[in-house]
């Protein structure tokens, strides 16, 4: 059983990075960084779970509350990116090669 | 008398630091130091001359200069019968030369400047004569040089005076060189370089080779500040100074610092009949080669130049031959008839505003009548007519030269004596008898006797040209100057000393003179035969001596020139430019392509930045994990 539910959570991982790489919109990329992070969450409630020790567990609402400050930051600066450019588009800011 | 001794080279040095440290203060004043500070000098040196001529010899360490392990060089003052001549004579004949200069710079924009090298100039010499080892005379050698070069430059704003400058450092630079590696020899074989530990041990650790070795590496020393053939060339250009700098440091003491240090090292030439050949040869032809110039320059600074190269040469014949005591009697003497004749060039130059051509002079005599008389002085001294000091000195050298059977530098000798009183009576009867060359020249320039502050050195060097060489009769059986100098740098003994009669040879010197000064009188002032028919008749020869041998013209081509095309295309554009400049670029160029790579990774895309992270975080992973199976 265990592996079944490791399996959904490293699928849930992997979906998130794939997208987070190669998807072009800001947005997308930020529901992607979502999808890893609840991915990793969901490893931890699973161990915890069959360990037996809650702790784990605990450790998922602080990952859900960093998710959700994070996406909130990640929304904010999406606002900007549009106000700056009218672009989500990540190809569009290459700023860190100069 | 310690303290006494240090006093006689620490004036100069105080007006040295009073002038150069608030010049612009002490602006008008600055002549009147320098010239108290040489005054006090040489009264401080007064008592311990003294003493040394009745016997003593004073030598005294201040300090332990340089402490380098095995051996140490202290810097003490040695006070023996040989420098007290040289302290003698650049003491009193500095002295007046300062007092003569605060006349003739009078009004010059560098007043104070020119005071400062001046007395710098007579500290360094006096380090030169006094100090007691090698290095403490190279010390004063280089100080000397130093400021020869500075006052040379002194009018630094034209630009023959500052290219001469440069011409007298750098030769002198060659003649250096010499002097370094005759000092290290003595080194390597005396393990030290005060006379103290030299001189006395020559005979057991030196051979003649060696010998021969230090005595050409530090004649080489001497050829370069004493001008011989061929390193000659800077003293000539050297006349773009200030007079009274030719006459102090181009004629009277600088020049012979070659002519002491050889008398100085006498132990060691004794040992090598070889170098002291080629000092004599060089002198005697130095003397032979410069007297020829000399009789057809027109320029009156130049041909004063060229008889100093001559009579240097006079004094390396003396100490070449082994009579030292003769060869620093000369010096002596030079110093006081050479120094006075350019003080009365200067005085010349000084009313004819800077005029230097004898084309332009004539009749002098009527104008400056001071003048006049002291250059007939010098001249009759130069020439070597009894009782003025030259003859006795010159007479000493020759003589010195046949009895050390070098009969072939006698003749040499006498017929640059000759030429000597030749060109010596053609520049007098020129420039001051006859008639006015140039009509209403002489007026216009306001030509007028010399004031006291100039007359009054000349005078006094004027006395001693006469009576200067009077140390040299004979009284009571000896020589005074030779049983003196003889103390510290005796007389080469040679097995068979020839012996010729000495009223003879003193007479035969005299007429020689004589006839040199007839001849003179004969084509100058009679002109029964004219200059213009005898150069014309030796057309050849006329162009040869008017352009000087044409040594500065192969000087420039067949050493300036290559030299410059070496440094210009060979050690600039090949050396510099492609090895040294492109072995640095070399490195950057490294860096760059080493750069170029990593730049390559730096997209700017965000994915890229992830997928690189993703990368990385599953090789730490994967090693992770095979390291904890």
């Amino acid at each position: 059983m265990l592996a079944a539910y490791m399996f959904v959570s490293v699928l849930l991982f992997a979906i998130g990075a794939t997208g987070a790489m190669i998807r072009r919109n800001f947005l997308i990329v930020l529901m992607s960084l979502e999808l890893m992070i609840n991915g990793a969450g969901m490893a931890l409630i699973v161990m915890s779970y069959f360990t037996g020790n809650i702790s784990g567990q605990v450790m998922f609402l602080f990952v859900a509350a960093v998710a959700a400050s994070e996406t909130a930051v990640g929304l904010a600066i999406a606002a900007m990116m549009y106000k700056n450019k009218k672009s989500v588009d990540i190809n569009d800011y290459t700023t860190l090669k100069k | 008398m310690k303290t006494l001794v240090l006093l006689i080279i620490i004036w100069p040095l105080i007006g040295f630091l009073i002038n150069g440290l608030f010049g612009k203060w002490t602006k008008n004043y600055a002549g009147i130091i320098a010239a108290s500070a040489l005054g006090l000098s040489f009264l401080s040196a007064v008592y311990p001359i003294w003493q040394v001529i009745l016997g003593n010899i004073y030598d005294y360490v201040y300090f332990t200069w340089m402490p380098l392990g095995k051996f140490s060089v202290p810097f003490g003052l040695r006070i023996d019968s040989l420098s007290a001549v040289m302290l003698f004579v650049v003491t009193f004949v500095s002295w007046m030369i300062h007092i003569y200069s605060n006349g003739y710079m009078k009004g010059d924009p560098g007043y104070a400047r020119y005071f400062t090298y001046l007395n710098l100039f007579v500290f360094s010499m006096l380090l030169l004569i006094l100090g007691d080892s090698y290095l403490l005379m190279f010390v004063g050698w280089e100080g000397v040089g130093l400021c020869s070069y500075l006052l040379i430059g002194f009018w630094y704003d034209k630009k023959t005076a500052s290219d001469a400058g440069e011409k007298a450092f750098v030769v002198n630079r060659i003649g250096d060189a010499g002097f370094i590696i005759g000092v290290l020899f003595i080194l390597f074989n005396f393990h030290s370089v005060t006379y103290a530990d030299v001189f006395p041990f020559v005979h057991q650790v030196l051979t003649p080779e060696t010998a021969t070795i230090i005595g050409l590496a530090l004649f080489l020393g001497a050829m370069g500040k004493s001008a011989q053939f061929p390193l000659y060339i800077w003293l000539t250009d050297a006349m773009e100074g200030p007079t009274p700098v030719s006459s102090l440091i181009h004629a009277a003491t600088m020049v012979t610092a070659g002519v002491y240090m050889v008398a100085r090292s006498n132990a060691i030439y004794d040992m090598s009949p070889i170098a002291m050949e080629v000092v004599a040869s060089v002198g005697a032809f130095t003397a032979f080669y410069a007297a020829t110039m000399a009789l057809t320059h027109k320029d009156i600074k130049r041909i004063l130049a060229y008889s100093t190269l001559s009579q240097l040469g006079y004094m390396f014949i003396g100490v070449g031959v082994g009579v030292y005591w003769a060869g620093i009697f000369h010096l002596m003497t030079h110093a006081f008839f050479k120094g006075l004749l350019f003080l009365g060039a200067g005085a010349v130059m000084h009313s004819m505003r800077g005029l230097l051509s004898t084309d332009l002079m004539g009749g002098l005599k009527k104008k400056m009548p001071q003048t006049a008389i002291l250059m007939v002085i010098a001249s009759l001294a130069i020439a070597g007519i009894p009782p003025f000091a030259g003859f006795f000195s010159k007479d000493a050298i020759l003589a010195g030269a046949l009895e050390m059977g070098h009969p072939i530098i006698w003749i040499v000798g006498e017929v640059t004596a000759f030429m000597t009183a030749f060109y010596m009576f053609r520049f007098v009867f020129t420039v001051f008898y006859g008639e006015e060359k140039v009509p209403n020249l002489y007026h216009e320039l306001h030509v007028h006797e010399a004031p006291k502050v100039m007359t009054i050195p000349m005078w006094v060097l004027g006395v001693l040209s006469i009576i200067g060489g009077w140390v040299g009769l004979h009284v009571s059986g000896e020589i005074p100057i030779e049983a003196f100098i003889a103390r510290t740098a005796p007389t080469l003994e040679v097995a068979n000393e020839a012996h010729y009669s000495e009223a003879f040879l003193m007479g035969f010197s005299a007429c020689v003179g004589l006839l040199g000064i007839f001849t003179a009188w004969v084509i100058y002032i009679k002109k029964w035969i004219t200059a213009e028919s005898i150069a014309n008749t030796f057309k050849p020869i006329y162009t040869l001596l008017a352009n000087t041998y044409y040594v500065d013209e192969f000087v420039y081509f067949f050493i300036v020139k290559p030299f410059w095309w070496v440094s210009e295309f060979f050690l600039w554009k090949i050396v510099d430019v492609k090895i040294i400049d492109g072995g640095v670029d070399l490195f950057g160029w490294i860096s760059k392509r080493i750069g170029w790579l990593f730049r390559t990774l730096q997209t700017g895309f965000v994915s890229h930045y992830a997928y690189w992270i993703s990368i990385g975080v599953m090789l730490l992973t994967g090693w992770y994990l095979v390291r904890i199976i």
